[in-house]
């Protein structure tokens, strides 16, 4: 279980890169825990859209609730706004300023299951990535009537503005929110530094158990065309960027796990050819935050060769590492 | 249940806690027992320098066993783990609260799968629960070799 993606890094950063997919069932890492993914990919494509148009089940909106209505402003600070798509990113202070508005759900999503119950930002809600997010049965994400529910259950409706964060560089959080993009949910947003940087700096926590008001959530048919990619997306893609976030030592093939993990690990080193080593962390600034895009820059277009136009494919193991590289 | 009847009585009595309850209640009784674990003594201060890891855990994980020279061998247990690692520190926990000062023919006698039997792996998935087995299993290892 380690995933944390990098392509929400780059997406915010890099124009062009989007949303990461994630490959299930590659040849050269196969999965040895429940988790299907393996890679993600970034699009020139604008990742799904919101339009509900694979929407199977569409309950008519209430009256007197508009998107207008609802919509919440972007955080104009200076350092996002460099970013690709600094829409998909908030900052702490942001946060603190927007908690209880209307039309807003704050998700913590964390590799510990307890650590939302130890004290969670006012208001929040917790989303599980393992137990909730995956489906035990398929071994895949959850199916949309799955999705409706959950979504329902925490007060969010298709129009909600969800703010994702949570431990370990906002690994689970990237991941909540990849889930999310698979279901086309609009409005998806990272609180940038996540759980940690909250709580440097001091903000409030809360162990009061929130009780949202249950939400009407269609129920969506997950698109695993546009930001995610299986293998055969891969074999195709063989000669085009690809991006492996894990570790040198997982890339190299002198390691099947990350380092520390040595629970959790693939069957076969190595990369997939053509893959360019990245490990995720090196987008990743001291306070968890992602760092600035002239930093990116640097990684990505400058020492890696990419540009704006490319279509990248970004990989771990299991989709969480990959998912904070896409956040960007 | 039967897997009670070769168990140590204190941890005999948590899986019953655990088996009494539903999943949710479950996860509440894990965070209670993560704010039980017992602080280090000071000898094991530096955890990484004088304590085991246990890297199965999903966050840093470290153990001690300290086996008395009596006749029945009592086992005591100290574990770190930070506080940001909840559900490591509740699984840290059952292992002090229900096998700490016990004699080792009783830890040795531990089903490695007693866990199964907290009924937790609806609630925190059979991946998380992982590290507790490599808990008892590294705790056995350091019995047998004091």
């Amino acid at each position: 279980m380690l995933i944390a993606c990098s392509v929400l890094v780059v997406t915010l950063i890099l124009p062009g890169l989007t949303l990461p997919v994630l490959v299930r069932a590659l040849g050269v890492q196969a999965d040895t825990d429940t988790d299907p993914v393996a890679a993600r990919r970034c699009r020139k494509a604008t990742p799904t859209q919101p339009d509900g148009s694979k929407a199977t089940l569409l309950r008519p909106r209430a009256p007197g609730t508009s998107l207008a209505t609802m919509a919440i402003e972007n955080d104009t600070d200076p350092k996002l706004a460099a970013y690709a798509h600094p829409e998909r990113l908030v900052t702490t202070a942001w946060l603190a300023e927007h908690l209880g508005a209307d039309g807003l759900v704050v998700v913590e999503s964390d590799e510990d299951v307890l650590l939302y119950d130890t004290g969670h930002i006012p208001g929040a809600v917790k989303v599980d990535w393992h137990t909730e997010l995956n489906d035990p049965v398929t071994r895949d994400y959850v199916d949309g009537e799955r999705f409706a529910q959950i979504c329902a259950e925490r007060g969010i409706s298709r129009d909600t503005t969800v703010v994702f964060y949570g431990d370990r560089n906002n690994w689970w959080a990237t991941y909540a929110l990849w889930v999310f993009a698979l279901f086309g949910h609009a409005d998806l947003r990272i609180l940038d530094g996540g759980r940690a940087k909250w709580v440097a700096e001091g903000r409030e926590l809360t162990t009061e158990q929130p009780k949202p008001t249950p939400a009407e959530y269609p129920v969506v048919e997950r698109d695993d065309a546009t930001i995610r990619a299986f293998k055969d997306d891969v074999l195709a893609h063989l000669g085009q960027p690809l991006v492996d976030v894990r570790s040198p030592g997982e890339y190299s093939g002198e390691l099947l796990h990350m380092p520390d993990y040595p629970q959790e690990g693939a069957v076969r080193g190595g990369h997939i050819p053509g893959a360019a080593s990245v490990p995720w962390a090196r987008a990743a600034a001291e306070d968890a935050t992602f760092k600035p895009r002239a930093d990116l820059e640097a990684i990505y277009l400058q020492e890696q060769g990419l540009s704006a136009d490319d279509d990248v494919i970004a990989y771990c193991r299991i989709g969480e590492r990959s998912a904070t590289r896409g956040s960007c | 249940m039967s897997a009670a009847v070769s168990l140590p009585p204190a941890l005999a009595e948590l899986v019953d806690d655990f088996a009494g309850v539903g999943p949710k209640d479950r996860l509440q009784l894990l965070l209670e027992l993560s704010q039980e674990l017992p602080d280090l003594p000071e000898r094991y201060t530096d955890a990484a320098a004088t304590m085991e890891q246990v890297p199965e855990c999903q966050s840093p994980l470290f153990l001690a066993v300290e086996v008395d020279a009596d006749a029945e061998r009592h086992v005591h247990l100290y574990f770190s783990a930070p506080p940001e690692a909840p559900t490591t520190r509740g699984f840290a926990s059952i292992m002090h609260a229900g096998l700490d000062g016990q004699p080792a023919a009783a830890v040795l006698a531990v089903p490695d799968d007693f866990y199964t039997a907290l009924g937790l792996a609806q609630a925190v998935s059979p991946l998380r629960l992982r590290g507790m087995a490599a808990m008892l299993a590294r705790i056995k290892r350091q019995v047998r070799e004091a």
